[in-house]
C-alpha cells in the first residue's frame, strides 16, 4: 500500500523548473533513498512532500489526502510527517527537553508531564539522556542532529523525511546520526532520504531512485543501482561520487 | 549657579515629565508597533498595505508636524463632526469644547510615531530569524500562528531589545519638540525658567546635562537586559 503517491509534480522557481514531473510511490514501512547530484530537484522533491514547498503543478497524496489540495489542513498533515533537516534547525531559545516537548503540548495539548516522559524516553533512544536540559548551542552537530530526529519522532510520524541529514556534520559525527537512523529503519519506520552517503544507502534503503534535473532517471534495489546502473548518467554519477 | 541649585526641583520635575511621556508612548508604540511589524509582514495584500501606509506616513514626516495635527488639528475635525451630527441628524447637544488637553495630544502623537519606528524593529528582528526554525515548526504540525507566537517572536525579542533601547532613546530626545504645544516636560521647563530668572546658558545647559543623564542610564539599563536575556549567545545559563 503507497502511503505517499507523488503525481506529475512540477516546481518552478520563476523561469527555472527544478522539478519536472515526478511521479512516484513510497511504501508503507519502506525505506526510499533518494541520490543524484546537488540542484537535482532531490531536496525540493522531499520539502514538496510536506508541502514546505508549494508544488506548481501536479498532485500529492499522504494517506488518499491530497495535500495540494485547498482546503487540506496541512497543520494536521504534517503531524504524521517528521522532518529531520540538514542544518538541524533546533530551536535555539529551548532546551533540548523542550525542543521536543513544544509541539507536543501545543499541537497535541499532551500534559507537561507526559510530554516530559515521551521526550525522556526518546532521549534515551537516540542516547542523550544526559543532555536534557542542554541548550543546542552547547551541544555538537551529531548530537543536535540526534535532538531533531528525537523531536521529530516524538510526533510518532507515519513517514520521516530526512534531508541530507548528515551533509552539515564533521565526518566523526556521522556515525551516530547513521545508527540512529539505521535503528529507525530496522523498527519498520517509512523513510524518505536524501543523502550522499552511498555506503548507507546501500545497507539500509530498500529502494533507491536517482534524479538528475528534476526527473528520476533510475530507479532499482541498491544492488541493482549500484552494482548494474543502467543509465549512462546513474553510472557516471556513481563513479564520480563513489571513487 | 546658585539659581541653577535653587531651581534644581523644576528640572527634576520636568524630566520625570519627559520619561512618563517617554515610558507610555513607547509602551503603545510597541504594541503597535509590533500589529503593524506583523502586519507588514502579513500574507494579506490590503494588510500589508495598510501597514505600510502607517510605517511610510510616519516615518516620512517631522514629529513636530504630527505633534501639531493631533493638537491643533484634530479638534477641528471633532469640532466638524459634532457640526454634522447636530445638523444632520439632530444628535447632541456635545460638549462646547473639542480641544485637546497637551497630555492627551502628547501621548496619542508619539505613541503613533513611536510605534512606526517599532514596526520597522519588530520586521527587521522576525526577518532576521532564519527560515529553517519556521520550517521546522511547521514540519511538526504547529500552524502558522503558533509557529510565529511560539518560535519566532521569542527568538526575534531577542534581538529586538538593543535597536528597542535606542527608538527609547531616540523618543525621550524628540519629546523635546513637545514645548510647542505648551506640554511643560523638560525642555519646556527650562524655558519657562529661562523666561522667570533670565539665565539662558546654565539653563539650557542643566537641561541637556539632564538628557544625558537619562539616555546615559537607560543605554546602560539596555545593554544589562542584552546580556540578561542571552541576546548573543542563545541559552540562559
Amino acid at each position: 500500500m503507497a502511503i505517499i503517491k507523488v503525481r506529475n509534480l512540477k516546481k518552478r522557481f520563476g523561469k527555472l523548473e527544478v522539478l519536472r514531473g515526478i511521479n512516484l510511490d513510497v511504501a508503507e514501512g519502506e525505506q526510499l533513498v533518494v541520490i543524484g547530484p546537488s540542484g537535482s530537484g532531490k531536496s525540493t522533491l522531499l520539502r514538496c512532500l510536506n508541502m514546505l514547498e508549494e508544488p506548481s503543478e501536479g498532485t500529492i497524496e499522504f494517506e488518499g489526502i491530497d495535500l495540494t489540495a485547498k482546503n487540506t489542513d496541512l497543520p494536521k498533515v504534517r503531524e504524521s510527517i517528521g522532518m529531520v533537516f540538514q542544518s538541524f534547525n533546533l530551536f535555539p531559545h529551548k532546551n533540548v527537553t523542550e525542543n521536543i516537548t513544544l509541539a507536543l503540548l501545543k499541537v497535541k495539548g499532551m500534559k507537561q508531564e507526559e510530554a516530559k516522559n515521551v521526550a525522556y524516553n526518546l532521549l534515551e533512544k537516540v542516547g542523550l539522556s544526559d543532555k536534557v536540559n542542554a541548550y543546542p548551542s552547547q551541544l555538537s552537530g551529531g548530537q543536535q542532529q540526534r535532538v531533531a530526529i528525537a523531536r521529530a519522532l516524538a510526533m510518532q510520524p507515519k513517514v520521516m523525511l530526512f534531508d541530507e541529514p548528515t551533509s552539515a556534520l564533521d565526518p566523526e559525527m556521522v556515525g551516530e546520526v547513521l545508527s540512529v537512523m539505521r535503528d529507525l529503519a530496522r523498527e519498520g519506520m517509512t523513510m524518505v532520504i536524501v543523502t550522499h552517503e552511498m555506503k548507507f544507502a546501500q545497507e539500509v534503503g530498500d529502494r533507491v531512485i536517482f534524479m538528475d534535473e528534476g526527473l528520476i532517471v533510475e530507479e532499482g534495489t541498491p544492488e541493482q543501482i549500484f552494482k548494474e546502473p543502467r543509465n549512462p548518467r546513474t553510472r557516471s554519477f556513481l563513479t564520480r561520487v563513489m571513487q | 549657579m546658585e539659581a541653577i541649585i535653587r531651581t534644581l526641583p523644576f528640572f527634576i520635575n520636568g524630566a520625570l515629565e519627559t520619561l512618563k511621556i517617554t515610558v507610555i508612548a513607547v509602551g503603545i508604540g510597541s504594541f503597535l508597533g509590533l500589529i503593524a511589524g506583523l502586519g507588514r509582514l502579513s500574507r494579506n495584500r490590503l494588510i500589508r498595505a495598510l501597514a505600510t501606509c502607517y510605517v511610510d506616513f510616519v516615518r516620512g514626516t517631522p514629529l513636530l508636524v504630527q505633534i501639531f495635527i493631533v493638537y491643533f488639528g484634530f479638534p477641528q475635525v471633532i469640532q466638524e463632526g459634532k457640526t454634522f451630527l447636530q445638523t444632520q441628524f439632530g444628535l447632541g447637544p456635545f460638549s462646547e469644547t473639542s480641544h485637546i488637553p497637551a497630555f492627551i495630544a502628547a501621548i496619542i502623537a508619539c505613541s503613533v510615531n513611536s510605534g512606526a519606528y517599532v514596526a520597522e524593529i519588530f520586521r527587521a528582528g522576525i526577518q532576521s530569524i532564519e527560515k529553517g526554525q519556521r520550517e521546522a515548526a511547521l514540519s511538526l504540525g504547529m500552524t502558522p500562528r503558533q509557529t510565529t507566537l511560539y518560535v519566532i517572536l521569542p527568538q526575534a525579542f531577542r534581538r529586538i531589545v538593543p535597536p528597542l533601547g535606542n527608538e527609547f532613546i531616540a523618543m525621550l530626545k524628540d519629546t523635546s519638540l513637545l514645548f510647542s504645544i505648551g506640554f511643560v516636560e523638560l525642555t519646556r521647563q527650562g524655558q519657562l525658567l529661562n523666561a522667570a530668572i533670565f539665565q539662558p546658558f546654565p539653563i539650557y545647559l542643566t537641561v541637556a546635562l539632564f538628557y544625558l543623564i537619562m539616555t546615559l542610564s537607560i543605554s546602560r539599563l539596555v545593554d544589562f537586559t542584552e546580556r540578561r536575556l542571552g541576546v548573543r549567545g542563545h541559552h540562559q545559563s
